[in-house]
């Protein structure tokens, strides 16, 4: 195994494109346990953090730009960020102990594409983007077209993840995001859910997104969210019902950490509590 | 498969050392540089025995491919103490009798450390919350937390020199 720390997604790209069996990283968090666990090692490993762009957060043209390779350290560390999208920092914020937040990064946890991260619910209930830069140029494409199942994705050969765009949230509109765990650190989410409310002036919900983790082979959305929530304000009847459609929605699996039944009633519980903590965000962001 | 050559500051001293890719900054630690202070655990991130500081941010070590190592500057156990002189965290320790085995020591020492460089006074559950990436198996964490707050105390109580 050869070790590589590019300067540039140019360079990245080229060492990516020229060796099919390469392997980009940012934090190494799941990378090395994966390989001590007995998958075959890279024939080349591409450090990503010595790409300025892939670990920088800036705020341009109305979006949030976060480096693919930032630490999520970095992300909470930073005030703008988590004062605008307290919902995603806190799912960051999530992963790990404070040693593995030094290192974990939003590309890494996407495109590691396992199904109880973290971030990825957060990221798609914002309806964040994915630049992917290749052979080819870049492209621009929804977090949710990334990850198309455990450990499989949508990129391409010699493709990489460098940045997560996120737009900065309208006046009244904010996100929170929850997981269940049997602990209190240190564990893998048995489910997660993200919201992103928009309340107007009158309390009105004048847009919801809701996601689940850990439920389904990707995040999963509650189709239902928008319906069941926008046109009113949020009452106890409309949590009631999306708590259903958020269990409606898991297609989860039987592990150690949970049973299908109680997934999907954890799902439930998660989806309604961060709707209700992401509401009471975008209310004192009016 | 080629050495990689890399040059860090450790402990605050320049430090040269030859790598491979497939080796982790702990094993630099302990192979290439005889560190041997910063213990091997879990290997996987789960047990924080290998922990130190990297360019300012606590690390497992064992979760770091060696030649990152280039142009870092990492603190070990080894840099934790000024000469013969304890750190306070170390003192409060042995006073508290925090440790059993051991093994797991350095680990919550330098988490410890990293946790108190970015907040002098912890709250209790700040501190279980910073040591959370760290594993004990001896002494039900307890003694840790105290001896963490005592040093915690005690620094903010000495005045700078």
């Amino acid at each position: 195994m050869q070790y590589a720390a590019p300067a540039s997604v140019e360079e990245a790209v080229g060492l990516l494109s020229g060796d099919p069996q390469a392997r980009p990283y940012a934090g190494s968090t799941d990378l090395i346990p994966q390989m001590r666990a007995g998958r075959p090692e890279p024939s080349l490993l591409v450090d990503l953090k010595n790409i300025p762009r892939l670990v920088d957060i800036r705020s341009e043209n109305g979006a949030w730009i976060i480096g693919a390779a930032a630490p999520a350290a970095a992300l909470t560390e930073h005030g703008g960020l988590s004062s605008d999208l307290p919902g995603l920092v806190e799912a960051a914020a999530l992963i790990g102990s404070d040693q593995i937040q030094s290192r974990a990064s939003l590309g890494g946890n996407l495109c590691n594409a396992s199904p109880a991260a973290d971030s990825v619910p957060a990221l798609a209930a914002n309806g964040a983007r994915a630049v992917i830069a290749g052979p080819d140029g870049e492209r621009t494409v929804l977090v949710t077209e990334v990850v198309t199942g455990p450990g499989q994705t949508s990129l391409r050969a010699g493709e990489l993840v460098t940045e997560l765009v996120v737009d900065r949230p309208a006046p009244g509109t904010s996100d929170a995001y929850l997981r269940f765990i049997p602990r209190t650190e240190m564990d893998i989410a048995v489910a997660g859910a993200a919201a992103r409310i928009a309340l107007d002036g009158e309390g009105t919900c004048t847009r919801a997104e809701v996601v689940l983790g850990a439920v389904a082979p990707t995040a999963v959305p509650v189709p239902e969210a928008p319906d069941l929530l926008m046109g009113s304000p949020i009452g106890e009847e409309a949590l009631q019902a999306l708590a259903a459609a958020a269990a409606a929605a898991c297609d989860p699996i039987d592990d150690k950490r949970g049973t299908v039944r109680y997934r999907r009633r954890v799902a439930g519980v998660l989806a309604r509590r961060a709707v209700v903590r992401a509401a009471a965000r975008a209310k004192e962001r009016q | 498969m080629s050495a990689i050559p890399v040059s860090s500051i450790v402990n605050g001293d320049p430090a040269e050392f030859l790598c491979r890719a497939d080796q982790t900054l702990l094993d630099a630690l302990r192979d290439a540089l005889g560190l041997i202070g910063t213990k091997e655990g879990c290997a996987t991130g789960d047990c924080g025995a290998c922990s130190v500081i990297m360019d300012g941010r606590l690390t497992c070590s064992c979760l770091v491919p060696a030649p990152e190592a280039d142009g870092a500057t990492i603190t070990t156990i080894e840099g934790l103490a000024d000469g013969r002189r304890l750190h306070p965290l170390q003192d409060a320790f042995l006073e508290g009798a925090a440790l059993q085995c051991g093994v797991c020591t350095p680990g919550f020492l330098m988490a410890a450390k990293a946790l108190l460089d970015r907040n002098p006074d912890p709250t209790e559950e700040e501190v279980r919350y910073g040591v959370a990436g760290n594993l004990c198996r001896c002494t039900g964490y307890d003694k840790i937390v105290r001896s963490i707050m005592d040093a915690a105390r005690e620094m903010r109580e000495t005045i700078p020199s």
